[in-house]
Order: structure tokens, then C-alpha cells, then sequence
């Protein structure tokens, strides 16, 4: 695939495939890839059959756990994970929505407490489907249109 | 109950509420006894109240236990920019207890995290007020003789009142009819809406409280603040819709009773206290019981 030759192939490690391209970099502060040492390639704008364009990230020997790569959902949520070894596909599936999410939200609630003192955010999610959050402190919900990162 | 924080009506069990509701009863037979003594709890209020922090520090003293605490933050260490954390911490090293009220959403739930000690909430901004729920429900129980299959109105601001939210998800367990009386600004956010539906229950939307008053077997009346609506004149238009008036009530049922969580300013007329359906200032009084009740509870001792 064209795509494909764009970001070389890798021998060992995760494939996250499209990814919308406008979210490339979310995806990457999700991960906190900034601050990893593995080879990571990464393209955006790419040409997608399905979607018009899409984003991709690799990176080398690296795999990661269900939980840290299901929040990408949020902003993700079409994402292909792929999972490669010895340059062969031993694995491949969608990105689900967990169940809870912490930390990388912030409330959309402007007198919550994870607004006002340094807390950490919790949340419940109450829609997979829509996506509706419902902070674990002041119980509000934040939709998914309201969703911004720490 | 034992070292179990009270910070959201539904952290206690259906079963767990009824039996706070039983003892609060027995508190209603015998509300003086010297159980606390040598027990401090702390009353942390961060803004003003009245009912609620002095009908802890009444149920509290009744039962012979001491009471620490302020009643304003600027008068203690916040006000030179102390965390919460720290003030928590630091309180739970000297009492058994922490009853709080602050008006930041979700302070509760993160002081019953930190704190070494129980937590009551006793007010985080429009989040929870588990106590008042608790309290209104021994009241609709104490006037109905059950909890069960009643209809229950909620008139006036339905949006922001979050004594209206906690009770609402209170009563979802007792198959309640609901009926929503409010201007449409104000009209009741639809994550409540989400509990009543997930328990298959009834509920309507009106704007106009006459036309539920013969179903009904309580009216809980809230204020309309005009701070709350965005067009002044949507709300000279609307106030006087949800003001219950003595001539309102004629065709009513003969239980019926009108509750109201205080304070009230002109939405009850006050030649409606003298009728028997009137029964707020009796729902007041039964905040000591209730609080009584959980205080000792939580502590162990009953």
C-alpha cells in the first residue's frame, strides 16, 4: 500500500492506524510518547481509502497495555491497534472505550475540584457509544464535544 | 454504617438508608443521650448556613460529644491559602468525625479520600446533600407511612437545586411517580432524568403546578433565585407561576403535605403555614434525628 511505503515498515512494536489526521499529536500526548526512547515514525495527512485522510504512528519494540491504549479512543476512535513481530501481523484490532478514565481529561466543570486544587481527574463512562463522562468528584458529565486534555 | 464517609445519597445502600431512617426514629423517642461523651466531631463549614451546621452541632451536643471547627473560611487557615488537603489532614488528627460543607463540586468526595477520619458532606456547591435527603425522606415516610408507590411533585428551580437531584435519586428506589413543575430554563438536567428512566419509572414536565395538585401526595417546594435566569424579564414573567398560595389548596388528597428544604423567602405564602398540609418547619426539626441517627452510625456506637 502506498501508505505503507510513506512510513516504513517496523520488525518489532505497535502499528496505530487511522487515526484521524487533526489528532495525530493528541494521540501522542495520550501515550506520552514525548517522552519515550523507542524509534517512533509517525505521518499524518495521509491518503486513507476509508476515510479520506488519516494518521499513523510506530513505534519499534514496544507494546503497549490494553488499558494505556484504549484511551486514544476518545479522540481516536475508529483506530486500528496493530501489533507486529518479526515484521509479521500477530495482532489487529479496534481501540475500545474503557471503562474509566484517569488522569488525561480535564472536568468540563469549572467549580470542580480537579479545577480548583492540584486533584486528579476521574471518570466513570456512563455512554461508550456517545461518549459521556461522569467525573468520579463533583459528578458532573462531560460530553464528548466538551472533551479537553490536561 | 461503621467509618463509612456519607458524600453521595447513593455511597449508602437502599437498606443502609432505611436503617438510618429506624434509628432516627428512635432519636425522635429519645433525643437526648449522653453517648458521645469524649467524642469530637468537626464542623468544617467554608460558607455560611444555618439549619444545616447547627442542627449538627444540636444532634452532636444532645448526645454529649464536643464540636470544633468554624463556620466561615475567613476564619480559618484558608484564608492564607491553605489546600484543602492540608486543612483535612490536619483536622482529622483531632476529631473522630468531619461533617463539611464548601462550595466547590467534588470537595467531599476528594476530603473522604484524604482524610483519616469519616466525612459527612454537608453541602458541596450544586453537587449532593446526602443529609438533607436522608432527612426528607424520614419526613415523606414519617407523613405517608411508607416510602413506596407515592407522587411526589418538585416545583421551582429544578435545574440547579441539588437538594431536588439527591432526593429524586433517592426516591428511584421506591417506585415513585414524578412531577416536574418549573420554568423551562430551570427544568431538571437530564443526567437526573437518566436515573428515573434506568429504573423504569414515571415522570412528567410541566409548567404549571394546578394541574398536578389533586394527584399528588407531596409538594416540594424550591426558590426561584433571579440570579439564575439569563433575561430578567423571563423571570418577572414566570415568578409568580411558583408561588403556592392558601387557595391553591382545595382539591388536594387528604395526606397530602408540602415540604420545602428552607430557606424559604416568598414562594410559600405564609398564610399556608397554618394549614395542615404545611409541615416544613417539622421536616427542620427532623434534621436533629437524622443527623443523630448517622452520627452514630458512622462512629459505631449504635
Amino acid at each position: 500500500m502506498v501508505t505503507e511505503l510513506k512510513v516504513s515498515a517496523i520488525e518489532n512494536g505497535t502499528v496505530i492506524d487511522h487515526i484521524p489526521s487533526k489528532n495525530v499529536f493528541q494521540v501522542i500526548k495520550i501515550l506520552d510518547l514525548e517522552n519515550f526512547d523507542n524509534q517512533i515514525l509517525f505521518g499524518t495527512n495521509l491518503e486513507s481509502k476509508k476515510y479520506g485522510t488519516k494518521g499513523i504512528i510506530k513505534v519499534r519494540n514496544k507494546y503497549f497495555a490494553d488499558d494505556d491504549i484504549n484511551r486514544i479512543s476518545l479522540v481516536a476512535p475508529k483506530a486500528t491497534l496493530i501489533v507486529i513481530k518479526d515484521f509479521q501481523v500477530v495482532e489487529k484490532r479496534r481501540v475500545e472505550v474503557p471503562d474509566t478514565i484517569d488522569g488525561i481529561v480535564r472536568c468540563f466543570n469549572p467549580n470542580c475540584i480537579t479545577n480548583v486544587e492540584n486533584v486528579a481527574t476521574k471518570f466513570k463512562v456512563v455512554s461508550k457509544d456517545e461518549v459521556i463522562l461522569q467525573c468520579h468528584y463533583c459528578e458532573k458529565n462531560t460530553v464528548k464535544k466538551n472533551i479537553s486534555f490536561k | 454504617m461503621k467509618g463509612k464517609s456519607l458524600i453521595s445519597i447513593n455511597d449508602y445502600s437502599k437498606e443502609e438508608q432505611i436503617s438510618i431512617l429506624e434509628l432516627a426514629a428512635h432519636f425522635e423517642q429519645n433525643p437526648i443521650q449522653k453517648i458521645l461523651d469524649g467524642y469530637v466531631v468537626a464542623t468544617l463549614f467554608f460558607e455560611p448556613s444555618t439549619r444545616t451546621r447547627l442542627s449538627f452541632e444540636s444532634a452532636v451536643n444532645r448526645l454529649g460529644g464536643k464540636v470544633i471547627g468554624f463556620s466561615d473560611s475567613s476564619s480559618s487557615s484558608v484564608k492564607k491559602g491553605e489546600s484543602l488537603k492540608d486543612t483535612i489532614l490536619t483536622v482529622s488528627n483531632y476529631s473522630d468525625l468531619i461533617v463539611m460543607r464548601n462550595p466547590v463540586e467534588g470537595s467531599a468526595r476528594y476530603a473522604s479520600e484524604v482524610s483519616k477520619v469519616p466525612v459527612i458532606n454537608a453541602g458541596d456547591g450544586s453537587n449532593q446533600h446526602p443529609t438533607q435527603t436522608l432527612l426528607d425522606l424520614y419526613t415523606i415516610r414519617q407523613t405517608q407511612k411508607t416510602l413506596d408507590n407515592l407522587h411526589v411533585a418538585f416545583v421551582g428551580d429544578l435545574k440547579y437545586g441539588r437538594t431536588v437531584h439527591s432526593l429524586v435519586q433517592a426516591l428511584c428506589n421506591y417506585n415513585t411517580t414524578f412531577y416536574f413543575i418549573s420554568p423551562n430554563e430551570l427544568k431538571l438536567p437530564s443526567y437526573i432524568k437518566m436515573n428515573i428512566k434506568n429504573s423504569n419509572l414515571k415522570y412528567y414536565q410541566l409548567t404549571d403546578m394546578a394541574e398536578v395538585m389533586s394527584n399528588i401526595d407531596i409538594l416540594y417546594m424550591t426558590r426561584v433565585q433571579r440570579e439564575r435566569f439569563s433575561d430578567p424579564l423571563e423571570y418577572e414573567r414566570v415568578k409568580d407561576a411558583y408561588i403556592l398560595k392558601r387557595d391553591m389548596l382545595t382539591d388536594i388528597k387528604e395526606n397530602m403535605k408540602i415540604l420545602h428544604p428552607l430557606p424559604r423567602v416568598n414562594e410559600i405564602s405564609e398564610d399556608v403555614d397554618d394549614t395542615p398540609q404545611a409541615y416544613y418547619f417539622q421536616q427542620a426539626l427532623n434534621g436533629v434525628f437524622v443527623r443523630q441517627a448517622l452520627i452514630t452510625s458512622i462512629l459505631g456506637i449504635k
